[in-house]
């Protein structure tokens, strides 16, 4: 051991639980847990339906330091019901959004991991997204920055993917997935000459870290890695988005660019191409480091 | 959804107070494991709820084994399980209450 | 009820209201003064020319007619699901169009939503589901998915699922289910006029969708899970 301390191996953000993720994520041991599981707060609906329940409802949320400021911080669990929100998991997410108003940390990482809506609560998952963007807004209007890390395994959809977009800033893993109807909703309603769930790179493309990267919907694309998605963390929540009319009109405008340059495309790879991206077909096949540097001209991000 | 609740004999001393840990996802064919102090001298209690109706001879078994292997007087563990076979409910039995122990300096 | 004849009977003072490509555009006038109507009509879909468009007329009202109260009408069969509107990020135009509606709630503007049809998904969540009070008539059927594509999903058999959400207000498409849950209110009487002109009179305040699913039975865990974890009375300062 040095007086530098250690560096610890490459750890996949990915592969790990939600609650591995927060210790990666936050200094290290300096978590504490709102509302654990020895609390036993799971889903009566999951129950009613004679179907397994958690004892944290899929979702961790409390209070760390991020190189030793103090931040709130919530991750959802894919493995359990696919992140997918129902009335308490939402209502622990609203509850630290709340808890970040009154205290004012210096912000709020959002671990997302979630398909959704939990079907089998359909309309309290529904009404708790509404809550969870309404107190994401609430505490960005309050001063507290809301950063968004997207690279679980079941990526961030539906009202989550709005949520995500709600808070000051993303950052994605090339392997994380982003997007508000996923591939089997489109294929299941549309057909799947629309979107064939099973192509595995037209997925990717569609909704993968890489795209959102270049379209400037993520504001970082990091390594598949805990200390990677750390460090973005502190870079993002250094430069919050304040939400004033200014700003909001710089991201209007932004997206009628995107509208009026590259709305005729209806494929990713297509739009990459007419985004002026080099080489648009050699992407897929860059390390982070190198697709960053090969986009850099051409990303759609903030100005 | 089975309810299933089981007492071990485990001789002993009864394992230290530690902060409760969870080990584990609720996934299909995986479990979680909660362990926590509990004030039961030379015993541990495992409280189960399981989505595979039925197997209740086959936990006693698994239980049995690992009680034997691991000295948890003292401690309650409690299981959302959704179908997860033998091998799995021992491993995952196993790191949770390495886990917890873990915790003790 | 057609927009128009909703229109008519919410602004018997009149109105210009424009409907074109599903978005209903325009001002009115209600007591105690001119309004902004802003909405969506016919049970549109929303991509992301319409949820961009939404959100230029938010930020144009916020610009133009500062404070002005803002009416909007919901009846949207929810996001449009196609692979453009995904490969365009459509989720990032509804959350742009979720935070024009914050700001406009924080520089004074008073937000009232009344659902008139059906109110799904991903169309009502940037909308109507951020005003501060959300009122329906009658028509209102706020849903988020067919009991049959849930059954799919889910691998519930329907039957089972019919059966359960007849007693369930988590389950059930409809507007009894919504208010139950407290994110709608009881449908209006006529005069519509007058329950608007009463809704705009109310000052704006925290969210308290959950107190109002506890009050009336719909969800019983959500205050108390929010309490639990946000401290204080988990409404701010």
């Amino acid at each position: 051991m040095t007086a530098l301390g250690h560096r610890p191996p490459p750890a996949s953000y990915r592969e790990a639980t939600a609650r591995r993720r927060l210790a990666g994520v936050l200094d290290r041991g300096s978590f504490r847990e709102l509302l654990g599981p020895a609390e036993r707060v799971t889903s009566p609906h999951l129950a009613a339906l004679g179907l397994p329940v958690a004892f944290d409802d899929g979702v961790v949320v409390g209070a760390g330091l991020l190189g030793g400021a103090p931040v709130l911080a919530g991750s959802q669990e894919g493995g359990f019901m696919g992140g997918a929100v129902g009335e308490v998991h939402g209502a622990k997410l609203v509850g630290l959004l709340r808890r970040a108003e009154r205290e004012r940390p210096a912000g709020v990482l959002l671990l997302l991991d979630s398909g959704g809506v939990r079907l089998q609560e359909a309309n309290a998952g529904l009404v708790a997204v509404s809550e969870i963007m309404r107190a994401v807004l609430s505490a960005r209007a309050g001063g507290t920055p809301v950063v968004a890390l997207v690279g679980g395994g079941w990526g961030c959809f539906g009202g989550m993917g709005i949520v995500a977009r709600c808070c000051d800033a993303i950052a994605m893993s090339e392997e994380g997935r982003l997007g508000l109807s996923g591939p089997d909703v489109i294929e299941a309603t549309k057909g799947v000459e629309e979107l064939d769930a099973a192509d595995r790179g037209l997925v990717w493309r569609t909704y993968g870290g890489k795209h959102r990267y270049l379209l400037g919907e993520a504001d970082l694309i990091v390594d598949d890695d805990l200390t990677a998605f750390r460090a973005a963390a502190q870079e993002l929540l250094a430069r919050p988005r304040p939400l004033d009319l200014a700003t909001l009109e710089q991201e209007h405008d932004r997206l009628a660019r995107r509208l009026a340059e590259l709305g005729s495309c209806a494929d990713a790879a297509e739009l990459w191409r007419a985004a002026g991206a080099p080489d648009p077909d050699r992407l897929p096949l860059l390390e982070a480091d190198e697709f960053r540097s090969a986009v850099a001209g051409v990303r759609r991000g903030e100005p | 959804m089975e309810r299933l609740a089981f007492e071990l004999e485990s001789p002993g001393r009864p394992a230290p107070r530690a902060p409760p840990v969870v080990v584990g996802v609720v996934a299909s064919g995986t479990l979680e494991v909660l362990v926590e102090p509990a004030d039961l001298p030379g015993r541990c209690r495992v409280e189960i709820s399981t989505s595979a109706n039925g197997f209740g001879e086959i936990w006693e078994a698994v239980l049995r084994d690992f009680a034997a292997r691991n000295a948890v007087a003292g401690l309650a563990l409690s299981v959302n399980d959704a179908g997860a076979t033998p091998a799995v409910v021992s491993l995952r039995l196993d790191q949770a209450v390495e886990e917890y122990l873990g915790q003790v300096p | 009820m057609s927009v128009a004849e909703l229109l008519d009977a919410l602004f018997p003072d009149g109105h210009a209201v424009r409907e074109e490509g599903g978005l209903v555009l325009g001002g009115a006038r209600a007591t105690p003064g001119e309004v902004a109507v802003i909405g969506i009509a016919g049970g549109a879909e929303v991509g992301v020319e319409a949820a961009h468009a939404l959100a230029g007329e938010v930020l144009r009202v916020v610009r133009e007619l500062p404070g002005r109260p803002i009416v909007l009408l919901v009846d949207t069969r929810g996001q449009r699901m196609s692979r453009r509107d995904e490969v365009l990020g459509l989720n990032g135009y509804l959350g742009h169009l979720a935070a024009c509606v914050e700001l406009a709630r924080r520089r004074g503007h008073r937000i009232v939503a009344v659902v008139h049809g059906d109110a799904v998904s991903g169309g009502v969540l940037p909308l109507g589901f951020m005003a501060d009070e959300i009122h329906a008539v009658e028509g209102a059927h706020p849903w988020v998915m067919s009991l049959p594509a849930m059954a799919r999903v889910t691998k519930i058999p329907l039957e089972r699922l019919e059966e359960l959400s007849r007693g369930s207000q988590v389950l059930a498409p409809g507007l009894d289910a919504f208010v139950g849950l407290g994110a709608i209110e009881p449908p209006w009487d006529p005069p519509f006029s007058a329950a608007l002109a009463a809704a705009l009179a109310r000052p704006a305040g925290p969210d308290r969708r959950a107190e109002r699913g506890l009050e009336r039975g719909g969800r019983l865990l959500a205050v108390f899970v929010a309490r639990c974890v946000g401290g204080g009375d988990a409404h701010g300062p």
